[in-house]
């Protein structure tokens, strides 16, 4: 599969010390790139993702940012293209969850998980944009969720940064397809993470009965979606949202 | 002076795919020489690293004419 191959290339993700990101981070290096691995307070944890990383015979470095911060951003990118000379994909993973019903939601938890989830993809497209557009090439890679579209009871915050992103990811496709950058989202359904471990045992079960598949998804299940979208394979796709959720959406 | 103003023209001339005579002093950057707001955002991030200087995203959004980049590249540099 050659034109999955990506040997020779660069890569960033976003939240890459656990779960989806680290998932994500170790596809992409046993394609073949160099990775930046992003964590913004789990080091020991993002060490063992770079660690994985050398072990397929790849570069890793670690990088420490808070995404919803700009500077911490763009000192994040200036950072991974002194290390490893170029940037050609960005995967914007890193999300926090602060669950509550609308009426017991506090202003600060709202605020949260926006400037995460939503202003930090925004601060990650931004910040990869020029030496992208210098390259003259590019990928982009915004995790969204299948809670973005289909909504769900008590995470507002959540579900308004996840819609957020599918827009986001449209209006930076349609800004830097001239560029040759293509911009994507994945839409995880309920994966096996730290996040939703933390979910009620009655809550999964409740899950289980919306998944036509039966089961809830794997984290490498995501990262072969981002893989695709990074490749060569997808060369003529932007703009998309893929859903990978056992058919929760659909 | 004609030194920045060749610098400047040489870089038009290549980004926008323009003809050198085009690129006068007056010439607009989207009106007379069909570039679009990405195109001047590349322009600009070009002439920056040719020029060796930072031009603020308030400055370039105030440039629009070849003699206005060179103006203000000849009072940064």
């Amino acid at each position: 599969m050659a034109q999955w191959d990506l040997t020779g290339k660069t890569a960033l993700v976003t939240g890459a010390s656990r779960g989806i990101g680290r998932a994500i981070a170790i596809a992409l290096a046993e394609a073949g790139a160099d990775v930046a691995v992003n964590y913004a307070g789990s080091e020991a944890a993002a060490a063992e993702t770079a660690k994985a990383i050398v072990a397929l015979g790849r570069r890793a470095i670690l990088v420490q940012a808070n995404v919803g911060k700009a500077a911490e951003f763009d000192a994040m990118v200036q950072t991974t293209l002194e290390s490893f000379g170029k940037l050609d994909i960005l995967v914007n993973n890193a999300g926090i969850t602060r669950d509550n019903l609308i009426m017991r939601m506090k202003e600060e938890e709202f605020d949260a998980v926006i400037e995460t989830n939503l202003k930090g993809v925004f601060n990650g497209i931004k910040a990869v944009t020029r030496p992208m557009m210098k390259q003259r090439a590019g990928r982009i890679i915004n995790i969204s969720s299948v809670v973005g579209v289909l909504g769900n009871a008590g995470q507002a915050n959540y579900v308004a940064a996840k819609a957020g992103v599918i827009g986001l990811t449209k209006s930076a496709a349609r800004e830097l397809s001239s560029r040759g950058i293509t911009v994507n989202a994945v839409a995880p359904g309920f994966i096996e993470t730290d996040m939703t471990d933390k979910l009620s045992p009655e809550l999964r079960e409740g899950m289980l009965k919306d998944i036509p598949l039966g089961r809830m998804g794997k984290p490498e299940e995501i990262a072969s979606a981002v893989l695709y979208l990074a490749s060569d394979a997808a060369a003529y796709m932007t703009g998309q949202t893929i859903h990978v959720d056992g058919g929760m959406y659909m | 002076m004609s030194d920045v103003y060749d610098r400047v023209k040489r870089i038009v001339v290549e980004r926008l795919g323009v003809e050198e005579a085009e690129v006068t002093n007056e010439a607009n950057f989207k009106d007379d020489l069909g570039a679009d707001s990405l195109d001047v955002v590349e322009l600009v991030m070009e002439l920056e690293d040719e020029f060796d200087l930072e031009i603020s995203d308030e400055d370039a959004e105030k440039i629009t004419t070849v003699g206005e980049v060179v103006n203000y590249i000849q009072s940064h540099a």
